[in-house]
């Protein structure tokens, strides 16, 4: 077998571990679900009528899935930052290292089930989303550029989180250090509209990265005005998920 | 031609210098013991050798290979089972083997057999569908040795492979390893910091201290560098032993112990010039003992200056 075979048999191996052990310990994936879910009850029922009315009308839930749906994402990357600290910092990783087997399987295996895990949670926040009230105007090419969308994002995320996995000496440390990637979308069009926010906030809203992702999603799902921010979403997506990939493999080469 | 060879290993992290020039020449079939004190330098030898990290200086070759220039060649020919157990916890005995068995690019039926065979070998076929985190320190660390066997490796680094285990499985960790080397003829790097391991396995043994191999030879050979061994008198009460210490100039007292160690070369002249002495004296010894050197005396008579 060549390389090229050995490298993508090897991250499914990699892969095959991943997901056996996201199996074996559940919690994992049981917090990256109820983080948002216990947002939208939150934002649905308890602040959703005084927010609502802010906004000018319209069902609230159906502003704020968007935001949270994003959220669920960002819950994804503290599953992946904490994964793959726990590899670095227990004696697996250099077992690894003395075996050979493709570089890039180690990182390609955490992050590909870091993916499947979220997109889990994702099916199940949006089906919650449902249930308290949502209801979307997309069609299915929408659904389907929508699903698109926010698997390149959990990608973008997951790269930059294996990164944070990587330097981060403890595990404790590498479920905070990505607390604040969840806490952006607060500053961002995910609640309310930038428009509300205090000069300096609203600039930083507007052009922070995932108010353009929210402003998509929301369009695709909502059939609101996308303009150009679909395009200026694929920007930021693709530039972040480069330099996740690119910083996480130099600091791994250099571990 | 040596299973392990190395020349002018050197290694620094900032300013501490770890290894100051470490040359290796290790036959194949043999097994090595690097024998050490914490902190002497051994985990980054083993490290450098094992491809985990380039060493700052020097050249090394491992089963034909070059560490730095040829990692995969080396990677297909080791093992490496270090101090901290590389097992995966949340997976089971055999999920670990299977793992390894996929990693090393076997079929999955041979991968199979194989993870049979050593579960059996190393008596884990009753633990085999139980996940890891609930092993016993040495069931984990024989299991972490039978996934570094899963590849069939031609040389195997043992990094304290019996550091933290109970006087019961060490003696079963040491019949694995002697089993390694009579069955399969590989080449086995040892670490350790335990002397009787190194004399028990060994066929060499390199004491390494400060980063430097300060000796090196066969157990016997360095029980040769420390001449003789000792003399041990015991007395019934501290007067006795007062007169017997003021007879001898080098002799060592312990007064708690009532208990005089001569220096002696083990010769059965040594002892009777020492038993004259005492009769001349008059001074009463209850028993006599002679010590000859053991590997702890060469260990801290070598490693006694860097006083750790």
């Amino acid at each position: 077998m060549s390389t090229t075979t050995y490298a993508v048999s090897d991250s499914l191996t990699m892969l095959r571990r991943n997901l056996k052990r996201a199996q074996r310990y559940p919690a994992m994936t049981f917090s990256v679900v109820v983080m948002p879910v216990m947002m939208l009850l939150l934002f649905n029922y308890a602040f959703g009528g005084a927010l609502g009315a802010g906004i000018g009308g319209g069902s609230y839930i159906d502003y704020v899935t968007p935001g949270i749906v994003l959220m669920t994402a960002t819950a994804g990357s503290v599953a992946t930052a904490v994964g793959v600290c726990v590899d670095m910092t227990e004696g697996i990783v250099n077992r690894f290292r003395t075996m050979a087997i493709s570089r890039a399987a180690f990182l390609t295996g955490h992050v590909v089930g870091s993916v499947i895990q979220t997109v889990i949670a994702l099916v199940v926040v949006i089906g919650a989303a449902f249930a308290m009230g949502f209801r979307s105007s997309a069609g299915p090419v929408e659904w389907l550029a929508a699903a698109g969308l926010l698997v390149f994002v959990t990608l973008t995320l997951t790269w930059i989180s294996a990164g944070i996995g990587l330097v981060s000496k403890t595990p404790e440390s590498a479920s905070n250090t990505p607390l604040p990637l969840t806490f952006l979308p607060f500053i961002g069009s995910a609640i309310v509209p930038p428009d509300s926010m205090p000069t300096v906030l609203r600039w930083f809203a507007e052009y922070q990265p995932f108010t353009p992702i929210i402003e998509t999603l929301r369009g695709l799902l909502m059939g609101t005005g996308i303009g150009n921010s679909g395009w200026i979403a694929l920007a930021w997506c693709t530039g972040l998920t480069l330099l996740g990939y690119v910083w996480s493999r130099s600091v791994f080469h250099r571990r | 031609m040596g299973a392990i060879s190395a020349v002018g290993l050197t290694k620094s992290y900032g300013d501490k210098a770890v290894l100051r020039g470490i040359d290796l020449d290790i036959p194949a079939g043999s097994v090595f013991a690097l024998l050490g004190p914490n902190g002497a330098g051994k985990t980054t030898t083993v490290q450098i050798l094992s491809t985990l990290i380039p060493a700052d200086g020097g050249a090394a070759q491992v089963a034909g290979h070059d560490v730095v220039r040829q990692t995969d060649g080396v990677r297909k020919a080791i093992g490496v089972t270090g101090q901290f157990s590389a097992v995966d916890n949340l997976l089971t005995a055999e999920e670990n083997l299977m793992l390894m068995a996929d990693l090393n690019h076997l079929h999955r039926r041979e991968g199979r057999r194989r993870a049979e065979e050593l579960l059996r070998r190393f008596e884990l076929t009753e633990a085999a569908r139980k996940p890891v985190a609930a092993f016993s320190g040495g069931m984990r660390r024989k299991l972490d040795l039978a996934m570094t066997l899963v590849g069939d490796p031609k040389v195997i680094f043992l990094d304290e492979p019996t550091t933290g285990l109970d006087p019961r499985s060490r003696r079963t960790m040491w019949e694995i390893i002697r089993g390694l080397v009579s069955d399969h003829g590989v080449t086995i790097f040892l670490t350790t910091q335990y002397l009787d391991e190194a004399d028990q396995l060994a066929d060499r043994i390199a004491v390494l201290d400060g980063g430097r191999i300060v000796a090196e030879g066969t157990a016997e050979e360095l029980k040769r560098i420390v001449p003789g061994g000792l003399i041990r008198l015991h007395f019934a009460d501290a007067a006795q032993l007062g007169a017997a210490a003021g007879l001898f100039e080098y002799a060592t007292a312990d007064a708690d112990a009532l208990r005089l160690d001569i220096p002696g070369d083990n010769s059965v002249l040594t002892v009777k010039a020492v038993l004259d002495t005492l009769d001349n004296a008059s001074v009463r010894a209850e028993s006599l003992v002679v010590e000859t050197a053991d590997l702890d005396d060469v260990f801290l008579t070598l490693t006694g200056e860097g006083a750790r």
